[in-house]
């Protein structure tokens, strides 16, 4: 499994692995906001918080239908299906690949992105802590969208369909958190919940996603 | 009835044979509830002294409210019989069902969100039990375009199944996410009478015949598209067949 | 008859009309798509009870 993981990470990397488009989708969004709402540094240091947690979130889902897609056109996924390794094992390894591209990425960007948005000083912390806990749920029930429309030719309208509603728990207990951070207030409520959430995620939808690529291979 | 007896309506034929007789029976009961439910709480009853004569909307709102939830705790239970019992007749009533559900979603929105202007103020406010309301419209989106976008209708059922527990499991994550969000603005203000402890009875007699018009009218849907379903499967069943040759 | 609405005459009035639109176009759709299909079959049936 070790080698699944370092082959999709080399994959990712490489020049058509779309890397850097997360770092730069998020920065879009971020540059995109104070053109939307206007330049005043008070408004964007309220907003900041959900900003940057929905400028994550987008990014994640963008590059989501990427973890299955290779593999499944050129027909690896159906040899790794019959390989000794469990169905389970393969889609955390692909869960993994993705938030260490992706969601990694956007926790150690997100102070700079917050700077650009008037972030206050007490909030970087818990901010990219609760990216830091939340991105992998997002990776993990992005994993599970990605193996629903794996087999279809334009999915990716679908799978945000199909994530995004499945991303608001994550997201409220994250943003919340960030909120509170800034404000000064006690976060360990929405920490916990999302680091709950995080745990339960990463422990249980890779049976639900094993089981539907199963159904997807057949 | 015992419970082995009910698995023989899982044969498809048999379905549509009994559905034939019950089907027409359901409807009739449906709209003479729906009817005389509406009518009695329509004209028959006083205002509420606080909420005045937009009390009259609960009749509307709290039955589609029930049955928004209700339809999907049925997909929910029709969906584990498909994944365990494999019978078709349950993944293609679930499928039937999704659609009932969502307008029934829609209905409780729009009249929540249309009671809400008089008292709040607002057309839209992110109360909690509206704002969940809304998330669970979006799961049967997502489960509909699911059941559209896949050819293979095995596939279809198994996909669409597997959705409907995950989705299970969000829904009520993000019924207590939500409720958490949003604690701090209008406590207690949500629309309470969807709470039958607060409905006075005169009141909750005629809602009570409506919700059991919605109730009726549910199945009754669910059994005319389930029949649907069955047929336009075996439809493209037989099509499949002629291609082959 | 017509109660009086007072001044919630208009919420009152359209959720009453939203909502009895939105079920009678579920059923009627239901009703056509219902139709539509079933004689869709008998075609495909009668054909193959021909042909096989």
């Amino acid at each position: 499994m070790i080698a699944l993981l370092t082959r999709d990470l080399k994959l990712a990397m490489r020049a058509g692995g779309g890397f850097g488009l997360g770092l730069a989708f998020f920065l879009i969004v971020v540059t995109l906001v104070p053109f939307g709402v206007g330049p005043q540094s008070e408004l964007l240091a309220k907003i900041a918080p959900g900003i940057l947690w929905l400028g994550a979130l987008l990014a994640c889902l963008l590059s989501l239908d990427r973890i299955f897609a290779l593999d499944w056109e050129d027909g690896s996924l159906d040899l790794l299906a019959t390989s000794p390794l469990p169905m389970e094992g393969i889609v955390t390894v692909k869960a993994l690949a993705h938030w260490l591209t992706t969601g990694l990425p956007l926790v150690l960007a997100a102070p700079l992105f917050g700077l650009l948005l008037s972030l206050p000083p007490a909030g970087y912390g818990p901010l990219v802590l609760s990216l830091l806990l939340g991105t992998p749920a997002l990776s993990v029930i992005g994993t599970f969208g990605a193996a629903l429309t794996v087999g279809l030719k334009r999915g990716g309208l679908l799978l945000s369909l199909l994530v995004l509603p499945l991303y608001v728990p994550t997201l409220i207990f994250g943003a919340e958190m960030a909120r509170r951070g800034v404000e000064g207030l006690e976060t360990t409520t929405p920490l916990l919940m999302l680091a709950g959430i995080t745990c339960g995620t990463i422990a249980l939808l890779p049976f639900a996603s094993a089981a539907v690529l199963k159904v997807n291979l057949r | 009835m015992s419970l082995n007896s009910l698995w023989e309506y899982a044969n498809p034929k048999k379905f549509i044979q009994t559905t034939e007789k019950v089907l027409p029976l359901f409807s009739v009961l449906a709209v003479v509830c729906l009817v005389v439910g509406l009518i009695w709480g329509f004209f028959f009853t006083p205002d509420d002294y606080r909420q005045g004569s937009t009390v009259k909307i609960i009749y509307l709102h709290v039955p589609a409210a029930l049955m928004a939830i209700n339809a999907w705790l049925m997909m929910l239970v029709t969906s584990l019989i498909w994944i365990v019992r494999r019978h078709h007749v349950s993944a293609l009533a679930a499928r039937a069902a999704a659609p009932v559900g969502a307008v029934m979603t829609v209905i409780a929105l729009a009249t929540g969100a249309i009671w809400g202007e008089p008292m709040w103020g607002t057309w839209w406010a992110w109360d909690p039990r509206l704002t969940s309301f809304l998330i669970l419209f979006l799961f049967y989106l997502g489960y509909i375009a699911l059941w559209e976008a896949i050819e293979n209708d095995d596939t279809a059922a198994d996909l669409t199944s597997i959705l409907c527990l995950v989705g299970s499991v969000f829904a009520l994550l993000s019924r207590y996410a939500v409720n958490f969000w949003n604690q701090g603005l209008h406590q207690g203000a949500s629309l309470s009478l969807d709470k039958e402890e607060n409905v006075a009875d005169v009141f909750y007699f005629p809602l009570l015949v409506c919700i059991a018009g919605f109730v009726l009218l549910f199945i009754a849907m669910v059994l005319l598209r389930t029949r649907t379903e069955i047929r336009a499967r075996r439809m493209r069943a037989l099509l499949a067949r002629e291609r082959m040759g | 008859m017509m109660p009086d609405l007072g001044k919630y005459a208009e919420a009152v009035l359209s959720s009453y009309a939203v909502s009895l639109a939105l079920l009678i176009v579920l059923v009627w759709l239901s009703l056509r798509r219902s139709a539509k299909v079933a004689k869709q079959l008998e075609d495909v049936e009668q054909k193959a009870r021909r042909h096989g």
